[in-house]
């Protein structure tokens, strides 16, 4: 029998529809994955008795031909996803013990649509992060290596657990969240597509928040037409978060024709930046290329705040932090420090024992560009020139329908690289911030090895709700780049 | 000169006063969360997921609560903006489980209006600066646990508004009407209640002095004053205080003070340096609250009568009094009663007139004896107006009246059948009466003589003489002109 674990979820849906195979046998096959993977550190929480007793009831339904759009699928949770009843530490000892009783939006509705969920992923901690490496459980390593090294790689972040476990087939969906790259950037490292959707389309309700300006759930796929599938169940008006948009979801399957004839694909000039890989940029000219020979037009434009778009990010996303985490005071859940003598002590121990240097780093910085005489000069600044980098994206999908650009300047980086120097690891998110500022979606798709051996992802950018038509040109690049995980993931 | 001035032995002094008056908001929810707001009730029980800011959890505003606010920026002459935001205000304590209120600084719901109050038979007005919504904070309870503080998050999340007045008030009996005019309208409108003992009205008095014709002096802010005759001794004792201060030649320092109603005094809380930086900023989890026209002119449609507006309806329709009109409308049920007792007694003249004068004296008079609303009288308008029918058409006298209010009052019966059964009909038998006058005349030869000698005021010693005879039931009008034709004969 073939290994369950090598089918997308097009192929499991339709062969469990047609009795080839039973949820059950698939889902046994993850938990398989699970532990024969457990070294690379996917998963914070497993939940694998839950998922074989959802499966068989799953199998029920198939029998009764009452299959749901997502049934039977084998589907990893970041875990900054509240999930009812289940362990939800979003990476961080300070809610090290926090099991909520609400399930997320966006959980509630995959679950209902069929899924089911193998476990809880490791993050940074608090999303706040590009390599996994700030979680409080360690690390998450990426199945990809250097050709001929063993040395362990990043597997980019914050949803690094979710992107290994997808690529390292422990899931087969995974969902993430994205506030300046952390879907996309750690598809690009670990060679899976990673869809970040207009801010507002997919409910923020029950994830906890990192920069709620910013914050979009979104999921990580092995392959384009996985992420339509996923996306469709996920998007949609949600009446607990008044930021999520009333918004017809279309059928984005439907959207993958794989034509693109006519199709004005835009080259930013500004994201040709020194720090570039040189590889990277080689397969940034050649997608181009892809593009047009399928019959698309490319079009050099121009998206001139783009320089901005970092320096507003780290402003604005430490800011809303650092208002977003003072709930977290260890008076009402979560850890609180032993020996405190008043409610001040309270704080200040629980706090400075239960987060990590990055988010303390974060939260200063945050409450810096907020205190009594920096609001003017940092964060409304900031609010302006965000405003600038967003009329860029309007005025340039005035001329393209999407933009080709590098998800990441580089291929996944070592273990412990880069964490010395906090501005190094937040060059990461040097083509991937921008998007968020503008609320727009974003995908990475994954369309070579490098000569190192290391998978390197393209983004797509659309205008506000263009989900098809990065996802139609996504399509299109998979088809014609060929990329595959490796044999022995 | 100002009667408001306060003369010393070194001059004249002028006091400063502005008010910010915090109300809740008159709605089933919460701003922010379903819970609901009944006051009292089992601590912890009226909580949601929101209002303990569980992680995840995200603001939907409460459009009652909008909807209210508008009406009472309306109900005060004032701008209402279109545009309005929710900003965070961030700071740390226990029953404050966000780290932050969610309130309106930068741009309120409701600009600049007025509200004019009576004073000294003068109108005067009293500019409204802005008002604003924000979440009230939860209750700290620090008494019932030896070495533990308990949190009640009942409060926590309930709409509140915040009203505060340009510095207009000039003295103590100023503000005190002001919050008397300014609940009333709220009673009227039906967006607060304004209730004092329940903690759902405090206001905090902003408080300087300064010589007539000089710039304003450093203020003091006496916060969270819960009774309006509080506000007044609060004021009287800063007065004093800061009178006392500036005369020594020394300072008033700008700082917060707490009024102790225990012993009349105000005392420091915390001084200017001690001021927390708050870190105003735009709530990211919340879009601006955007308003259209349409939607503030149909609840300007929909505004009930105001105070000003029935008192001057009354005065004109009625020919109450202002006095009688100002008593009648300021409590919310009096005028109901007060017009369905016209309307029953039928348009007579001086009829309204009459039932003012009975509702405002007798009537408020048993009320307040067994501590009753108007709405629970025992009398109904429509045997009020009954008996005002019996007084008129001169079936009884006034003073048989209050004998038969006291009877209807007790045992529920209607006037009508208390006269038959008491025997209390008027004696308006011209021939009956004429007799019994000519007795008494005859019985008081003495006084008869000192009366034509010229003492006028004498008639009322024969007045009363007949009433006693008559056990009070002569028709006083008929005894009057009887007795003074008899004695002029």
């Amino acid at each position: 029998m073939t290994d369950l674990t090598r089918l997308d979820y097009a192929s499991i849906r339709k062969g469990l529809t047609s009795k080839a195979f039973t949820t059950k046998e698939v889902v046994q096959s993850y938990i398989n994955k699970m532990d024969s993977t457990r070294p690379l550190n996917c998963y914070i929480t497993e939940c694998t008795d839950k998922a074989l007793k959802d499966a068989a009831a799953s199998d029920d339904r198939i029998q009764n031909n009452e299959a749901r759009p997502l049934e039977g699928l084998p589907l990893a949770i970041k875990d900054n996803y509240c999930t009812k009843g289940i362990l939800t530490t979003n990476g961080s000892k300070i809610l090290s013990n926090f099991i909520p009783p609400y399930e997320s939006t966006i959980t509630h509705r995959l679950k209902g649509a069929g899924a089911i969920a193998l476990g809880k992923t490791n993050l940074d901690e608090f999303a706040m992060g590009s390599s996994t490496i700030t979680s409080y459980y360690d690390p998450t390593i990426n199945p990809w290596k250097k050709e001929g090294s063993d040395r362990d790689l990043t597997p980019g972040g914050s949803s690094g657990g979710s992107s290994a476990s997808v690529a390292a087939r422990s899931s087969l969906i995974a969902l993430g969240s994205d506030t300046g790259g952390s879907i996309r950037q750690p598809a690009s490292f670990c060679g899976v597509v990673g869809l970040k959707p207009t801010y507002g389309l997919c409910s923020r309700f029950g994830i906890i928040a990192f920069a709620s300006s910013l914050d979009q759930a979104g999921p990580i796929t092995r392959t384009v037409r996985d992420s339509a599938i996923v996306l469709k169940q996920m998007a949609g008006h949600d009446p607990h978060d008044f930021t999520s948009v009333k918004y017809p979801v279309p059928d984005y399957e439907a959207a993958l024709t794989g034509n693109i004839k006519g199709l004005k694909v835009g080259i930013p000039k500004e994201y040709r930046m020194e720090g570039l890989d040189f590889e990277v940029s080689e397969w940034w000219e050649k997608t181009s290329q892809w593009l047009s020979e399928a019959g698309a037009e490319i079009i050099d434009v121009s998206l001139p705040h783009t320089r901005y778009a970092l320096p507003v990010y780290y402003i604005v996303a430490p800011a809303e932090a650092s208002s977003n985490l003072a709930r977290y005071d260890g008076v009402r859940y979560g850890y609180r420090a032993e020996g405190a003598e008043s409610i001040e002590e309270i704080y200040e121990m629980t706090r400075t024992q239960g987060f990590g240097d990055e988010v303390k780093r974060r939260i200063l910085l945050g409450t810096y560009v907020l205190s009594a005489g920096k609001y003017e000069d940092y964060y409304l600044r900031a609010q302006r020139v965000r405003q600038k980098v967003t009329d860029d994206f309007t005025e340039v999908f005035k001329s393209v329908d999407v933009l080709l650009t590098p998800t990441t300047p580089t291929t996944a980086f070592e273990l412990g690289e880069n964490t010395a120097d906090p501005l190094a690891m937040y060059m990461q998110d040097l083509f991937t911030v921008a998007t968020n500022l503008a609320g727009i979606p974003g995908i990475s798709v994954p369309v070579t090895t490098s000569r190192e051996g290391l998978p390197i992802g393209m983004q797509l950018i659309g205008p506000r709700f263009g989900e098809e038509v990065i996802l139609r040109t996504a399509d299109v690049i998979e088809r014609v780049a060929g990329f595959k995980l490796k044999e022995e993931f | 000169m100002s009667k408001n001035y306060v003369k010393t032995s070194t001059g004249t002094w002028e006091v400063v006063i502005g008010l910010e008056v915090h109300t809740q908001i008159k709605t089933n929810s919460k701003l922010f969360s379903g819970a609901a707001t009944t006051f009292a009730g089992e601590p912890n029980s009226q909580v949601s997921f929101v209002d303990a800011a569980m992680p995840g959890m995200l603001p939907v505003p409460n459009k009652a609560c909008i909807e209210q606010t508008v009406k009472t920026g309306l109900a005060l002459n004032a701008l209402i903006n279109l545009v309005s935001v929710f900003d965070r205000k961030n700071y740390f304590y226990p029953d404050l489980p966000q780290g932050y209120q969610i309130s309106q600084l930068y741009h309120p719901i409701v600009g600049p209006g007025y509200l004019e109050i009576d004073i000294d038979d003068t109108v005067k007005k009293i500019g409204i600066e802005r008002i604003h919504i924000e979440q009230d904070a939860g209750k700290s309870v620090h008494d019932v646990m030896p070495s533990s503080s308990l949190i009640d998050l009942n409060r926590s999340g309930i709409g509140l508004m915040e009203i505060v007045t340009q510095p207009d008030i000039r003295s103590g009996e100023e503000a005190m009407e002001f919050i008397r005019k300014l609940r009333l309208l709220l009673w009227y409108l039906g967006t607060s209640d304004a209730n004092m003992e329940e903690g759902s009205l405090r206001a905090d008095v902003n408080i300087s002095m300064h010589r007539p014709g000089t710039p304003f002096g450093t203020r003091a802010e006496i916060k969270n004053v819960n009774s309006i005759r509080f506000i007044g001794q609060a004021i009287e004792y800063e007065i004093n205080r800061q009178i006392g201060l500036l005369e020594e030649g020394e300072q008033v320092v700008q700082e917060t003070r707490l009024f102790d109603a225990a012993k009349g005094v105000t005392r420091s809380m915390r001084g200017k340096e001690d001021a927390q930086d708050y870190r105003y900023f735009p709530d990211p989890d919340l879009l601006p609250v955007i308003l259209d026209e349409g939607f503030v002119q149909g609840l300007k449609d929909s505004l009930p009568e105001l105070p000003d507006q029935k008192k001057k309806r009354f005065m004109e329709s009625y020919g109450l009094s202002k006095y009688d009109a100002s008593v009648i409308i300021s409590d919310i049920r009096t005028p109901t009663y007060f017009e369905s007792a016209v309307k029953n007694a039928g348009e007579k003249e001086g009829t309204a007139k009459l039932i003012a004068n009975w509702v405002t004296t007798e009537l408020f008079r048993v009320l307040k004896e067994e501590s009753l609303e108007i709405d629970q009288s025992k009398i109904p308008a429509a045997s009020l107006a009954e008996l005002v029918n019996l007084i008129q058409d001169g079936t009884i006298s006034g003073r048989t009246a209050k004998e038969v209010f006291l009877d209807m009052w007790t045992t529920g019966k209607p006037a009508k059948i208390i006269v038959e059964e008491k025997g209390l009909l008027q004696i308006s038998n011209t021939s009956e009466l004429e007799q019994l006058a000519e007795n008494v005349i005859q019985e008081n030869p003495d006084v008869v003589q000192k009366y034509k000698a010229g003492k006028d005021k004498l008639l009322g010693f024969f007045v009363g003489k007949m009433m006693q005879l008559t056990g009070g039931k002569a028709n006083p009008k008929i005894v009057n002109e009887i007795l003074v034709k008899k004695l002029s004969e």
